[in-house]
């Protein structure tokens, strides 16, 4: 029997909020899935599209996109940007057959870190069920 | 106030509105509207006889204008000095009510009276730029309006008044001299305090207003002491959080004050006696009281200006989601603000007391002195930065940037400021280029990450 399926996630964290919140979570001892490959931006706004679709091209199974509250963005207003970008490229990503499940925006500040372990379980759990992305690319899930 | 008037090193434009502010720390320049205040400052001597000549005088200390100062409880004419201690204590005329600018129509008497001639009709509004280093906005709050929550009863009874207008009763230079008065003249028997209306209050503001709980209780202190009468204190939560607060709350338990814990539920007024009636359920007693008084003063929340969006904008300020100016740091940076050179002093950061503001201004000038004793100052390497040759001039990383820090150049390209630029990376996501870099996060950085991690074994 071949071992379970466990996926790869890429997760953009901004450096004020998400990053500081799983940093949290580590030294709180509170239990966040090793799927999780993070990635410290300054900024949820710096995250462009093109860095999403190209993390799904390296073989991602799913993105994570983590930001500072709407109204508590150390850069006033960064995060409104992105949080009119990703729904925006979630609709786009099931044209090229990726299922829009695979991309999740929420946010996470630096003193949840409970909220950073149920975010990013969960993530991993509807990515364990989605399956690997490189037998959904090859069957072409659209909507 | 008076030492900032008199200070040869402070210039002070009164009666005046910034306009516009652009540039950076160091560098900024600040464009001022001064308006019309139709006397001339350099002449007017504050003597006060154009307020007494006013045509809107009335005669026989009948003022017909409602004085902004007493909080409507006294009247003034149309050229007026603020209050006593105005800064600077000079005379101005209204132009919403003196008669001659409203109607073209008046003996214009004042001018007749005015022994320097400082009095000029003609005036009209001028613009003053000039370049500041820093700028500390100190725009401080408004009252918010107990009218917007009937259950208090604001408005229905002129014996229904807020702290505030309490404060200039109370005072020996408001409209009663200092006596403490019902509208009908007479010293009350029965007085009620109601403690956080519209602070904690989901239906108004839910953070604490912080300094009512102290102005309520030296206000019990002031009714008991003028007019012994019986003063019911009714709190939520009695915060007497500073320095010798706590002690004055027991002398206040000791002096005889009522405390009641609980949130009326209502104000009412009698149609035909006019007497008022508090409802409220005393937690600590678990009884529902009715207290018929005489007096109802309401501790109002205090919330930001309401031009606080135009201010924001115009210093580039950030908001908490209350409204308040956002510090850059809650707890390490608060006096400054997310654009360098700006700092707040305040309660346009925050409510806060007298004390609290006194401390917190003078950090703010603390900051200012050290940046400029400093003579320069340190900037994150975490830039983004513009490759003229790739970029177009589209102008989506000016609307992206939240500092205002990209320009377009002379060559129709967009450039960054670097001392303004806070290294977001929103402009580098939002251009479609390619043409921007955040130094120390570049696209070839985040892809060689994702690459990298990737190949990792699971």
């Amino acid at each position: 029997m071949s071992e379970p399926f466990e996926p790869k996630v890429i997760a953009f964290l901004c450096n004020w909020c998400s990053y500081a919140g799983a940093d949290n979570a580590g030294i709180s001892r509170i239990p966040s899935p090793a799927n999780i490959l993070p990635i410290r931006v300054m900024c949820s706004g710096r995250v462009s599209p093109e860095m999403i679709l190209r993390a799904f091209r390296s073989g991602a199974d799913g993105v994570l996109v983590l930001g500072c509250h709407i109204g508590d963005c150390h850069y006033i207003d960064g995060n409104h940007r992105t949080v009119k970008r990703i729904p925006l490229l979630r609709n786009l990503l099931g044209y090229v057959g990726i299922n829009p499940n695979r991309l999740y925006l929420d946010w996470v500040s630096s003193a949840e870190a409970p909220k950073f372990a149920k975010v990013t379980n969960e993530f991993v759990n509807t990515l364990r069920e989605l399956g690997p992305i490189s037998e959904e690319i090859k069957i072409g899930v659209g909507v | 106030m008076m030492d900032v008037g008199r200070h040869p090193n402070i210039e002070l434009l009164d009666y005046s509105e910034v306009v516009k502010v652009q540039g950076y720390v160091g560098n900024f320049d600040v464009q001022v509207r001064r308006k019309p205040r139709y006397i001339h400052t350099d002449l007017c001597t504050g003597c006060g006889l154009c307020a007494e000549a006013c045509v809107l005088h009335g005669g026989k200390g009948k003022l017909l204008v409602p004085s902004e100062f007493d909080e409507g409880m006294g009247k003034r004419a149309a050229a007026y000095i603020p209050f006593a201690q105005a800064v600077p204590l000079k005379a101005t005329i209204d132009p919403n009510s003196c008669l001659w600018l409203v109607k073209g129509k008046c003996s214009k008497k004042c001018e007749e009276v005015c022994g320097t001639g400082a009095i000029d009709f003609e005036m009209e509004e001028t613009y003053v730029d000039f370049k500041v280093g820093s700028i500390i906005v100190a725009t401080g709050f408004q009252m918010w309006d107990p009218l917007k929550l009937p259950d208090y009863g604001y408005g229905k009874s002129p014996n229904i008044i807020t702290g505030l207008e309490f404060e200039r009763l109370s005072n020996a230079g408001g409209p009663t001299e200092g006596e403490i008065l019902t509208a009908e003249g007479i010293k009350p028997e029965k007085v009620a305090i109601i403690h956080c209306v519209g602070s904690r209050d989901e239906r108004a503001h839910s953070y604490c207003s912080r300094f009512c709980c102290m102005y309520s209780l030296k206000q019990a202190h002031q009714i008991k002491e003028k007019t012994n009468a019986e003063v019911y204190s009714i709190y939520m939560d009695m915060r007497t959080f500073g320095k010798d607060y706590e002690e004055f709350y027991r002398r206040n338990r000791e002096e005889g004050i009522q405390f009641i814990q609980g949130r009326p539920s209502q104000v009412t007024v009698d149609p035909e006696t006019g007497k008022l009636f508090v409802e409220v359920e005393d937690i600590l007693l678990n009884q529902v009281l009715e207290l018929d008084v005489d007096m109802v003063v309401l501790a109002t929340a205090i919330e930001p200006p309401k031009n606080a969006d135009e201010i924001a904008s115009k210093f580039g300020l950030g908001r908490t989601p209350d409204g308040w100016f956002a510090e850059a740091h809650p707890k390490l940076r608060p006096v400054e603000t997310a654009t360098a050179g700006v700092f707040l002093a305040g309660c346009a950061q925050g409510p806060r007391d007298v004390p609290d503001t006194v401390a917190h201004a003078g950090a703010a000038a603390s900051e200012v002195v050290r940046l400029f004793n400093q003579g320069e100052v340190t900037i994150s390497p975490t830039i983004a930065e513009v490759n003229p040759e790739k970029c177009v001039g589209c102008g989506e990383c000016i609307l992206s940037c939240p500092y205002t820090a990209i320009k377009r150049n002379a060559d129709d390209k967009a450039e960054v400021n670097p001392a303004l630029c806070q290294g977001c990376g929103t402009c580098v996501a939002a251009c479609l280029s390619g043409a921007i870099t955040a130094l120390h996060f570049t696209d070839e950085e985040i892809v060689a990450q994702i690459d990298g991690l990737l190949q990792l074994p699971t």
